[in-house]
């Protein structure tokens, strides 16, 4: 009897796992769906000919595929009147957005060092201001910004007079890493505080013994052990700033230093001859494919680094 | 004038004072320990020395020379800590390296100094791995490796043993014994476990609440604790501590104990300075579990044993010991027989007092009388 009853219930059981497990997977399969069709649809589109975009479905593979949308993209594209494609703008995001992930992460390090292992008092005030750098809205400080690169341009110009050399104060470039290097630091010294906060404080004791001075310890102990929270950092700085099309195109909006995002805007919003859906596609894919590669290559990393820095901070 | 010389050491956090005038001397060569419950300021005073905490007032001289405000790195102290602080990033060979290359020492002398002190430890076929390839007690090797490459002039050990398992930290207590009487360095060490304090040091100090309880070579502490404090936190089994009344006077001053079922057990004690004021007071009488044993067990050549009868409540044989437990006084007494007493639960059996052995304490002030 009892035996009937259990295995009754656990079929039932069993039954109703299934049905959950179906809803579960339904629901997921339907989201993904949703969420690649646009991918979906930019690739197809980006190996077609204009003449199958304009006949065909949007949904359709490529019937006879063609990488010269990539081609034209890369090195053809009207931006504004120059038609030279937009590999310009591509290494003009590259160069700004090395130097500023590099210097930010870097900085967001020392704070974060500097807030756990070397503490001074009302070192909790400093950190709670840096992290009020998280939560502001960056339209709101565009104009006020844009008056501070304004004189640092002056100064640029008055160094170039004097010495006949800017220090790169005033060029577009630099100001876009300054800015990123300013907005980044609340986010990067998060990461790194709640790091070093879990990290062995004998081990800079222990340094300090053997004679190792503020930067020795930070260069020789601190970031060699920190591999797990430079990746998440790096990871975040680099896909925030290439990413970022407020502030490029507030700052460097026009001509030759414009950045991938923004350039990307004006190859879609050309509005001489036919709309080349296929060369736009492939701009997109072009503009997004670092963000995409440095996932896949450390987003391993992320999500570890990510929980280390959560559960122990 | 000592090597170490710690005077009227104060350390205050705010209004919170940790160390409250401490006063230590170290003869060169000594041995150092610092021992009490978690809390004592142990620690801080140790981290004092090195130079990894400030001190709020008062002097530190190593070999005459001052060191309060010296950078830890000019003290030329070494330490090594309780977690070992090996950094993970590092070969054992650049962990121990790492002073020396900080202090700009030539590679080839770095590599004879690492050979030469890996040598020592047992250590050269690890000299290649990563701290976390290896045991629990290599790492303990490795991180006195680094230290003794330096060659100080003071060793500092912050419990360096109680991440060990039992086995191991007996094995490495009498490596580092047998390191400090080969090297004759000097050591300030730090530790709760009282067994550690009592084998390898020169000298105990005894802390609690920030002020040293009492300083001595590891006998005096044993056999001449200054307080309650000292008495009851050294020695394992503790020494039994009950309270006890002082009757009597002249040559007929004894000392007398409750004991349950009986006439109060009387022990005549000695014309002892001071006790003979307490006549007719109260006062806690102390007695180690070795000595109070059955009488063929006892000590032939103490001056002063006395039998005495008592009721046996629990007996607890140990293999090389029999520990028997009785009541006095209203508490629970240790004995420590030899392994082979004729002695039962529930029975009378008669266990001898060696007096010369016994401490009574005032048990207001909890300072020593006798």
């Amino acid at each position: 009897m009892s035996a009937v009853v259990s295995s009754s219930a656990s079929g039932r059981s069993a039954g109703a796992r299934t049905l959950t497990r179906v809803v579960i997977y339904g629901l997921l399969a339907f989201f993904a769906i949703v969420y690649l069709m646009p991918l979906f649809v930019m690739l197809v589109t980006s190996f077609k000919t204009m003449d199958e975009i304009q006949n065909g479905n949007m949904l359709s593979l490529p019937t006879s595929p063609t990488v010269e949308p990539w081609y034209k993209a890369w090195g053809q594209a009207c931006v504004g009147l120059t038609c030279a494609g937009i590999k310009g703008y591509f290494w003009n995001s590259t160069k700004m957005v090395v130097p500023a992930v590099i210097i930010s992460t870097l900085l967001g390090a020392l704070n974060g060092y500097v807030l756990t292992k070397w503490r001074f008092r009302g070192h909790t005030l400093v950190f709670a201001l840096m992290l009020f750098a998280c939560f502001i809205p960056f339209q709101s400080v565009l104009l006020p910004m844009a008056t501070i690169l304004g004189s640092l341009g002056r100064f640029g110009v008055t160094l170039q007079n004097a010495t006949g050399f800017s220090f790169g104060f005033g060029n577009p470039t630099v100001n876009l890493v300054f800015v990123h290097v300013v907005y980044g630091l609340g986010f990067t010294t998060l990461f790194f505080r709640n790091f070093y906060e879990a990290f062995p404080t004998e081990l800079v004791k222990a340094a300090q013994v053997d004679g190792a001075g503020f930067f020795q310890i930070f260069r020789r102990i601190m970031l060699p052990n920190s591999l797990p929270i430079i990746v998440v950092t790096v990871i975040y700085q680099f896909t925030n700033i290439w990413n970022d099309f407020l502030f490029a195109s507030a700052y460097a909006g026009t001509g030759e230093s414009m950045p991938m995002t923004v350039a990307l805007n004006n190859v879609v919003n050309t509005s001489t001859g036919v709309v080349e859906y296929n060369v736009n596609m492939a701009a997109a894919m072009i503009a997004a494919m670092p963000t995409l590669l440095v996932y896949i290559l450390a987003g391993r990393y992320f999500v570890r680094g990510l929980m280390a820095g959560a559960v122990k901070g | 004038m000592a090597f170490l010389e710690i005077s009227s050491l104060r350390k205050r956090f705010g209004a919170l004072e940790i160390l409250k005038g401490i006063n230590l001397e170290l003869e060169k060569g000594g041995f150092l320990v610092l021992v009490g419950p978690s809390g004592c300021g142990k620690s801080t005073l140790l981290n004092t020395i090195a130079g990894l905490e400030s001190i709020t007032e008062g002097d530190i001289r190593i070999d005459g020379r001052t060191i309060s405000d010296l950078h830890p790195s000019k003290r030329d102290i070494a330490m090594v800590f309780q977690s070992y602080a090996l950094y993970p990033n590092m070969t054992v060979a650049g962990n121990i390296s790492f002073g020396m290359e900080m202090r700009g020492v030539a590679a080839d002398e770095r590599k004879k100094a690492i050979d030469k002190v890996a040598k020592v430890l047992q250590i050269s076929h690890l000299l290649d791995r990563k701290p976390s390839q290896l045991s629990g007690g290599q790492r303990q090797r490795v991180a006195m490796g680094r230290a003794l490459v330096r060659d100080p002039k003071l060793f500092l050990f912050d419990e360096p043993l109680s991440n060990l398992d039992a086995k191991l930290r007996v094995d490495m207590r009498i490596e580092i014994k047998r390191l400090h009487q080969a090297t004759g360095t000097s050591i300030v060490y730090v530790t709760h476990d009282q067994i550690e304090a009592m084998t390898l040091a020169t000298k105990i100090a005894v802390m609690r609440d920030g002020e040293v309880q009492q300083f001595g070579t590891p006998s005096e502490i044993y056999n001449n604790p200054a307080n309650l404090f000292v008495a009851d936190f050294m020695g394992s089994p503790a020494m039994n501590l009950v309270t006890a009344t002082i009757a009597g006077g002249g040559n007929d001053l004894h000392v007398s104990l409750a004991r349950p079922g009986a006439d109060p057990l009387r022990l005549p004690v000695p014309q002892m300075n001071g006790l003979a004021s307490y006549a007719g007071r109260e006062v806690v009488f102390g007695i180690r579990p070795e000595a109070l044993t059955d009488p063929d067990g006892a000590d032939r050549n103490a001056r002063s044993v006395v039998e005495g009868d008592c009721l046996i409540d629990v007996v607890e044989p140990a293999g090389s010991d029999t520990f028997a437990v009785t009541k006095l006084g209203g508490k629970e007494v240790v004995a420590r027989l030899r392994a082979d007493a004729r002695i039962a639960t529930g029975q009378t059996a008669r266990l001898a007092f060696n007096l010369d052995k016994a401490v009574f304490f005032d048990p207001q002030s909890q300072r020593r009388i006798a």
